[in-house]
């Protein structure tokens, strides 16, 4: 069976741009969520989320175009280019017809969405933009991506909410695997953190209103958890096949073994209470790794800091690993980044990368004490480990589960 | 309005919607040869005309605003 690698990364997250910036951020425990700027939050509840800071669309792409590209577009260009730079692609050695894309999005372009209703509201339907409907579709990051690097292989975009981004990993990883590309660009953007999403995240009473004290309000697994924290952002990793990449001398950071799926089928946005999807999508991910409980160095854990789906993924990692569970190391990455929701698996997936890299493992920020029974081990400090094997949890609206499995290559 | 006023007007509506430098565009200017427009770049122009002078240009005359003059003929025709 093909073994399927990372070989480039590309971060546009709340706490860094580019994997140096971001990486030293993880390591330093700096949370990204502050009050939110460039909108009035008079009227919404939630005054806070984890903004990108200082992002110039010139830096990626022609600035005559960026008028016609939605933020969320924008936001997985710049990923892109990041992530192309850090696997140094020579694309003259590279058959193009052979490589694809798959940056999805949970949302699509909220913001071209907002203004263009607005607009028809108040001009009328003559005054839509002929440029909202593609501007604003779900499919048009990996479709724009494609269209820069002349990408002619497999491109699409897969739809799991907050699961979005890790099943896009996944699903380009088997893209690979079962011969349709030998390299694909895969990740997830996202760029909702508007009035319109805000307001219809907080209604759901999905977020936390810790208003006063922004950066400590993202505190995945804390007893005092009151609700994530909107982020955006995006990340794109470069896979491809291991043979391939040895053949070009690409530096690797490591394997991604196996994608493990599974659905609640209970409610349309409460997880199944006894954690069934959660503990399946994990087992089924190890079961095609070939891992057992026991291999397990390091779970990034979904942790948005809700008060249920916390409590149901604790509960369901301490059940299936068991008296495993002492020896491995867990954190959530949205501690610092809050939840960038369709590009949050891809910044977690960045985010183990370099943890298995680097022989590191990032703290999870804001755990001060658990709820009762709680039984996780939260890495409070940044700290040494070889990660041997590696499991990231996502968990989305509609019940949608997927694990990924990572492998160190030596 | 004389021709040289609606163009002032004109080319910069056009240079940003079509995302050329004002400077390359002229009234001898053909929308889709010259600045590189597309069918939607040329809706998103005939839109902006329409708000900027006033007018309403129906679907079925897009075809024959093809260069910089006949729109400003255009524009100058509906607004007479």
């Amino acid at each position: 069976m093909k073994r399927i690698v990372i070989t480039g990364i590309g971060v546009l997250s709340p706490i860094g741009t580019g994997k140096e910036e971001y990486w030293s951020s993880l390591k330093l425990g700096k949370s990204g969520v502050s009050q939110l700027e460039g909108f009035d939050t008079d009227e919404l509840k939630v005054k806070i989320g984890a903004q990108v800071k200082n992002f110039n669309p010139k830096d990626y792409m022609d600035s005559r175009e960026i008028p016609r590209i939605d933020p969320v577009t924008q936001y997985a260009i710049a990923g892109s280019v990041m992530a192309v730079e850090d696997a140094k692609i020579d694309w003259d050695d590279v058959d193009r017809d052979r490589v694809g894309t798959l940056i999805s999005t949970g949302i699509g372009g909220l913001q071209t969405i907002e203004k263009n209703i607005l607009q028809m509201k108040e001009k009328g339907a003559r005054r839509v933009s002929p440029y909202f409907i593609p501007m604003m579709i779900g499919n048009m990051p990996s479709a724009q991506v494609s269209i820069r690097y002349s990408l002619r292989g497999p491109s699409s975009n897969v739809v799991t909410a907050c699961a979005t981004s890790n099943y896009a990993i996944g699903e380009a990883a088997e893209i690979i695997r079962r011969g349709d590309a030998d390299m694909m660009l895969a990740g997830g953007a996202e760029a909702s953190l508007i009035p319109i999403g805000i307001a219809g995240f907080a209604n759901m009473r999905a977020l936390s209103t810790r208003n006063d004290d922004p950066e400590h309000a993202s505190r995945p697994f804390d007893k005092d958890r009151d609700g994530f924290v909107m982020g955006e952002g995006s990340a794109v990793l470069v896979l491809e096949d291991y043979d391939k990449a040895v053949q070009r001398g690409a530096d690797i950071y490591c394997e991604i073994s196996s994608v493990g799926y599974s659905t609640d089928a209970h409610h349309i946005t409460a997880p199944d209470p006894e954690g069934w999807g959660a503990k399946q999508c994990m087992k089924v991910a190890m079961k095609k790794a070939g891992i057992e409980l026991d291999q397990v160095d390091y779970i990034n854990a979904h942790g948005t800091s809700t008060p249920l789906n916390d409590r149901v993924e604790s509960n369901s990692i301490a059940e299936l690993f068991g008296e495993h569970l002492p020896n491995i190391d867990i954190n959530s990455t949205k501690s610092m980044v809050g939840h960038l929701l369709g590009a949050a698996g891809a910044t977690e997936a960045a985010a183990v990368a370099l943890q298995i890299k680097n022989d590191t493992v990032h703290p999870s920020t804001n755990f001060f004490e658990g709820e009762e029974g709680f039984k996780l081990r939260l890495v409070s400090e940044t700290k040494k480990r070889k990660i041997s094997c590696a499991l990231s949890n996502s968990f989305g609206f509609g019940g949608h589960n997927c694990c990924l499995s990572f492998r160190r290559v030596d | 309005m004389t021709d040289n006023e609606i163009f002032d007007q004109m080319k910069e509506i056009i240079a940003d919607k079509l995302g050329v430098d004002a400077d390359k565009v002229s009234k001898e200017s053909r929308f889709m040869e010259d600045l590189g427009a597309d069918s939607l770049g040329l809706v998103d122009v005939t839109m902006e005309l329409e708000d900027k002078f006033d007018v309403t240009i129906p679907d079925e005359d897009l075809p024959s605003i093809t260069t910089v003059q006949a729109a400003i003929d255009y524009v100058k025709e509906k607004v007479a």
